[in-house]
């Protein structure tokens, strides 16, 4: 029996062992059993070990899974329950879009007629019962051409929306960075409890804070323009208190060492806490874009002009007449949060997941 | 040969005064970075903040005397105000502890071994880029007397509900709710799911501890620093729920919904200005004191989760 170099059955070790032993008998030598050895096996023995291992890895994970694949499949199950819940206001909205105004109005028309005013009277009345219809019957652009070409209202309430949004998202983002890189490195106790007051601040709802933004809107003469609200927005403290926390997870060795390079603290800042916390910008932009793109508090209040109003609060105060291109306002309301979301949704989850670490 | 001479008293002022000009330059920098944050938060809302609270003392907004606690009486037996913060709070009460357990569950069941978990992720994230507004109307088709969802109850013989106009209403809003705040929160619990050191897991199971045991006993002692977190947002959500209400329903929902904002509202468009400034001190304090107390709760039990 030769003895050899080690073969590539180190893996299923135990079974090699015992074949060993049984060669051992055959050959009628006493060994020690404490010196392993390795056995060059023919090509036959080999491939049937090999077989054998397999098999038996095959019936253990056999004996696993049947259990884990039932929970599996139930797990996956009530994944597809609740992502149909997530995903079916959304799709329906897009899919009604596509409705002529007529079929919207047959369809839906008995909801309406008892939303809003009418509502007393038409509940006893109504007879027919509105259908929910997931595909249009035809699809018609019919929506969409009433909405963009002949009826302006619209389209300037979406602008409405955007010069609304965008310079607060923009604003916010460039005085949160400046804030946050001067919490992250500056660091002292009278510093801290002023960083606290910003938490407690991002924390006070709007009923709250809508308070000391009209009565200071009402001083500088803002009221009821837009100033009234992309101003306090610029400044408020949301962004700090993430983007503080993100600064403060960069390690102080790269500070050190560009420091010690002669970078000054604006050197240091654009070119190390910044781009060490892109994705948390980014994320923190996406996060500012959805929640300013969806208010509806803050115009409600500060606006008392309804041509000044931005889309959100106006898609509202649609009426049963105008019900036929209500849907496709709304896919267009909720069409830039959406691309935004498909572009960025790395960032967001990323931004999002780290926020949540201390 | 005098410079040469060793003083102390030199040497040391010497330095202290360089510590001092370096302190101050850093003061100096670091401040200017804050400067326009801090202008900006200071006028548009600490400063007013506490014109709010001086106002709360007044009369009104033109009248300037001084009417101690009248106001806070006022609002506080105030019925409006009373079942506004009745129903804030009991919608809090309901939607943060589900929001909580709910999107803890869900990021358990996309932290097991299910196919697709980064596209169920990204499904059921999306809901919370949707902006309130544009759903509305699917809302209203499913929820109002005559649409779809007791249509649908109608099959099984099951009478119409006034779902919006009834006690029901608060589920539907709460349902809303969870729609909207799900995602954001699943994601946070996701990643601190994924941060719990699995070699415990393994040798836990090794040792025959089932999944709820290892959830209990392991998972969930380094997740209290997050359930805190999604408490909190899920808190701040809760009071933004108004959004909601407003677009459902309008200015004049039934009065389960009547939420703290449309009183605000009430408040603003009569100029109340004594009511309006007493109720906003009061909602901060009471924000203080929620918020507090979730805060030394949460130190509390994380430093008995550390002994």
């Amino acid at each position: 029996m030769k003895r050899n170099e080690i073969t590539p059955l180190q893996t299923i070790g135990s079974q090699v062992q015992n074949v060993n032993h049984e060669n051992e008998h055959e050959h009628g030598s006493i060994r020690d059993i404490q010196e392993v050895e390795i056995v060059r096996l023919s090509a036959e023995e080999l491939e049937a070990l090999h077989a054998k291992g397999r098999a038996d890895a095959r019936r253990r994970m056999k004996v696993r899974t049947a259990a884990e694949r039932f929970w599996i499949a139930v797990g996956l199950l009530l994944a597809v329950i609740v992502a149909a819940f997530a995903l079916m206001p959304i799709v329906l909205t897009i899919l009604d879009s596509f409705m002529s105004t007529d079929e919207i109005k047959t369809n839906y028309s008995a909801v309406y007629n008892s939303l809003s005013s009418a509502s007393a009277e038409t509940k006893t009345y109504l007879s027919s019962t509105p259908k929910l219809k997931m595909i249009p019957d035809m699809v018609s652009f019919s929506q969409y051409k009433t909405l963009l070409f002949l009826s302006p209202t619209y389209l300037l309430k979406f602008w409405n929306s955007v010069v609304l949004v965008v310079p607060i998202v923009l604003g916010q983002i460039m005085v949160g960075c400046l804030a946050s890189y001067s919490f992250s490195r500056y660091r002292r106790k009278r510093r801290e409890v002023l960083f606290f007051s910003y938490v407690i601040l991002m924390l006070m709802p709007f009923q709250v804070t809508l308070v000391p933004n009209y009565l200071i809107a009402n001083k500088l003469g803002i009221y009821n323009t837009w100033w009234a609200i992309i101003l306090p927005g610029i400044f408020s403290t949301f962004s700090i208190f993430l983007l503080t926390k993100y600064m403060r997870q960069i390690p102080s060795s790269y500070i050190e060492a560009a420091k010690l390079d002669g970078a000054n603290e604006w050197q240091i800042f654009t070119r190390i806490s910044l781009p060490m916390c892109k994705s948390a910008v980014y994320a923190m932009a996406i996060l500012l874009f959805i929640d300013y793109w969806n208010m509806v508090e803050q115009p409600l209040i500060l606006l008392e002009d309804a041509g000044k109003q931005p889309l959100s609060v106006f898609l509202s105060q649609i009426n049963a007449s105008e019900v036929g291109i209500a849907f496709a306002a709304s896919f267009i309301f909720m069409l830039p949060p959406l691309l935004i979301f498909l572009y960025g949704e790395q960032y967001l989850v990323e931004g999002i997941s780290r926020s949540g670490i201390k | 040969m005098a410079t040469h001479e060793y003083n102390p008293e030199e040497v040391r002022k010497r330095r202290l005064r360089g510590r001092r000009k370096k302190n101050l330059r850093e003061w100096l920098v670091f401040t200017g970075y804050l400067t326009p944050s801090l202008l900006g938060v200071l006028l548009f809302f600490f400063g007013p903040m506490l014109i709010v609270l001086v106002q709360s003392f007044q009369r009104s907004a033109t009248n300037s005397e001084f009417v101690g606690v009248n106001n806070y009486v006022n609002v506080w037996k105030n019925q409006a105000f009373q079942s506004a913060s009745k129903n804030t709070l009991i919608f809090a009460g309901l939607a943060v502890p589900l929001a909580v357990l709910l999107s803890l569950l869900l990021a358990l069941l996309l932290s097991s071994k299910i196919p697709a978990k980064s596209a169920f992720r990204s499904i059921m994230l999306n809901p919370m880029m949707v902006p309130v507004a544009s759903i509305v109307l699917i809302w209203q088709v499913m929820f109002s007397y005559n649409g779809a969802l007791n249509t649908y109850l109608g099959w099984f013989g099951i009478d119409k509900i006034d779902w919006m106009k009834s006690n029901w209403s608060r589920i539907v809003i709460l349902v809303l709710f969870l729609w909207k705040n799900l995602g954001y929160n699943m994601v946070l619990f996701i990643s601190a799911i994924s941060a719990v050191p699995n070699e415990q897991l393994e040798s836990a199971k090794m040792d025959g501890a089932n999944a709820v045991r290892r959830f209990f006993s392991i998972k969930l002692p380094y997740l209290w620093p997050t359930i805190f977190f999604v408490g909190i947002m899920s808190l701040i959500n809760s009071f933004k729920i108004f959004r909601e209400v407003y677009l459902l329903t309008g200015d004049y929902p039934v009065n389960e919904l009547y939420m703290l904002q449309h009183f605000m509202n009430n408040m603003f468009s009569h100029l109340d200005n004594a009511k309006l400034t007493a109720a906003a001190i009061i909602m901060c304090i009471a924000m203080i004191i929620i918020v507090g107390g979730l805060f030394i709760a949460e130190n509390r039990l994380g430093r008995d989760t550390e002994e």
